[in-house]
């Protein structure tokens, strides 16, 4: 998030961190271990002849499909309703926004199916919400397709704010200051000059979130439930295909660690600034 | 820092005295709809047998299969029906021959006092009602869609979970109307849901088989419990409970 690092300054620091004590490879390699060798596991089990077909069965296509509608939508909304509360938690000077900032970051550590059970039972036909919006239009939350996008926006919105948060913060308001002692109103300040600083920043958090609400599984099941073309993801696909037809369920897996790596790959140089900033 | 060592040593210590000292541990992997009489008939097997910890893992008895199939540590395996146990044998991991312990079959579960009066099979059919079912994956959803495609009408699942007990669970919940579940299932509910009842069902029941694992940690605990759920106080436990047996299956 600093840019403004002259290359000087990054050689100097690179010579330095350089000299990693040898202690610190065994445990290093056993990590990088933990994390690689399972998906070379799942490689090895891959059943390559067949995946072609295993991934173009129409179960397959219908979860590829919704997830990456949902996942997209629930993205957008991250950033629609995510953005503000970042700029707000991280600006605001009312009392209380520091047990605020605690709440936003609940979904990032409650396990994702307690989470979906509390979806449960605001939105389910017998929760409040949930009754007062059967009641006043009809609609039901549960077992639709918004239900996932609900569940995937509710895991996914802290990765973006805490992002976003961070960034804000980082710069703080010079600038802005600035912009309103010039004139500017608040709202061109914030499109002006606000939303260009957080520009890497909501980058890489759109990176996160999106990854986050692919892989959403927990409070999908729990209160969407698994349906194919409505409600069934990929993660629940490859759940259910791994009851029956493994090679179904690991040609999916592969999948969704091709699209990781992707989003990997997009997200990496921001988060590498992430780490420095 | 204190505190956060203070709570590292006493999760350790939670973690370290956990279900006791048990000398032998038999490990029984079981169809999440057996959960209620294989926690009884566990109870009692270690009553009976002083020193011996049976720990009982519920779930869909498909992936259960795939998990033994694939060298998960089990002693002994009761599926809910003999496709899953086809799976194990067919990787090469029963000890012996697999033997029937009991039979179930579907009922239809809803809320208590049944609201959206649903009578039987044929209602399932209706657009207004929410309907979950398992998927076609476990044995319940195996029997579930037999049932429906013997009854010659076309039921649009709200949902396909992954095991009886989530289909169970949401109609518990409230969320569904109706759930496709076994006999049993509802039985064990005590009154949280209504069961209707379905006479076409006795002609897709399940038939529940049990072996021992081949290299199973403890081959002869393996066979007494097999033989102790084979046996007349199984029986008894699986009557309580609503199963069918062999000789009157479907009644």
């Amino acid at each position: 998030m600093s840019g403004g690092e002259s290359p000087g300054k990054e050689k100097h620091a690179r010579a330095v961190g350089a000299r990693v004590p040898v202690a610190l490879w065994i445990p290093a390699t056993l990590a990088l271990a933990l994390v690689t060798l399972p998906v070379i596991g799942l490689l090895l089990r891959t059943d390559f002849a067949r995946l072609p077909a295993l991934l173009t069965s129409e179960a397959s296509l219908h979860a590829l499909r919704l997830s990456l509608l949902t996942a997209a939508i629930s993205t957008v909304l991250c950033v629609l309703l995510g953005v503000p509360l970042a700029i707000v938690l991280a600006r605001s000077r009312v009392r209380g926004v520091r047990v605020l900032r605690a709440v936003v970051l609940l979904p990032l550590v409650l396990p994702p199916v307690v989470g979906g059970l509390a979806l449960l039972y605001l939105l389910g036909r017998t929760g409040f919400l949930g009754y007062l919006i059967d009641v006043t239009t009809g609609v039901r939350v549960p077992f639709t397709t918004a239900a996932v996008v609900i569940a995937q926006t509710f895991v996914a919105m802290p990765f973006l704010v805490v992002s976003v948060e961070g960034a804000v913060r980082a710069a703080g308001d010079d600038f802005e200051s600035v912009a309103a002692t010039l004139g500017a109103r608040p709202w061109t300040v914030f499109t002006r000059v606000t939303c260009p600083l957080l520009l890497p920043a909501l980058a890489s958090g759109v990176v996160l979130s999106f990854a986050r609400a692919l892989g959403e599984f927990g409070a999908t099941i729990t209160f969407a439930g698994s349906l194919q073309g409505v409600t069934r993801t990929l993660p629940l696909e490859v759940y259910a295909q791994a009851e029956a037809d493994v090679d179904s369920a690991v040609a999916l897996s592969l999948l969704l660690i091709v699209i990781a790596i992707a989003v990997i790959v997009l997200a990496r140089p921001r988060a590498v600034e992430g780490v420095r900033g | 820092m204190r505190p956060v060592w203070c709570a590292l040593v006493m999760a350790l210590a939670v973690a370290g005295c956990a279900p006791g000292s048990a000398d032998e541990t038999l490990t029984v992997y079981a169809a999440a709809s057996l959960t209620e009489s294989f926690t009884t008939l566990a109870d009692q097997f270690e009553a009976d047998h002083p020193g011996v910890d049976v720990q009982v893992n519920f779930g869909g008895s498909s992936r259960l299969a795939q998990q033994i199939a694939e060298g998960a540590p089990a002693d002994v395996f009761a599926s809910a029906d003999e496709a899953a146990m086809d799976v194990v044998a067919r990787a090469g991991r029963l000890a012996g021959k697999p033997a029937t312990f009991a039979t179930n079959r579907l009922t239809i579960a809803v809320e208590p006092g049944n609201p959206m009066r649903v009578n039987g099979i044929a209602d399932l059919a209706r657009d207004a009602l929410t309907v979950v079912m398992c998927a076609e994956q476990v044995p319940c959803g195996r029997a579930a869609r037999h049932l429906i495609r013997d009854a010659g009408i076309t039921v649009r699942p709200a949902s396909e979970e992954p095991d009886v007990k989530s289909v169970l669970g949401k109609v518990r919940a409230g969320e569904a109307d109706a759930g496709l579940v076994y006999v049993t299932d509802v039985l064990a509910e005590n009154g949280t849901v209504d069961a209707v009842k379905v006479p076409e069902a006795a002609a897709v029941a399940n038939r529940y088989p049990i072996a021992t694992i081949a290299d199973a940690v403890e081959p002869s605990l393996a066979r007494d419990f097999e033989k102790f759920v084979l046996g007349d106080r199984g029986l008894r436990v699986f009557k309580a409970a609503g199963f069918g047996s062999e000789a009157g299956a479907g009644s």
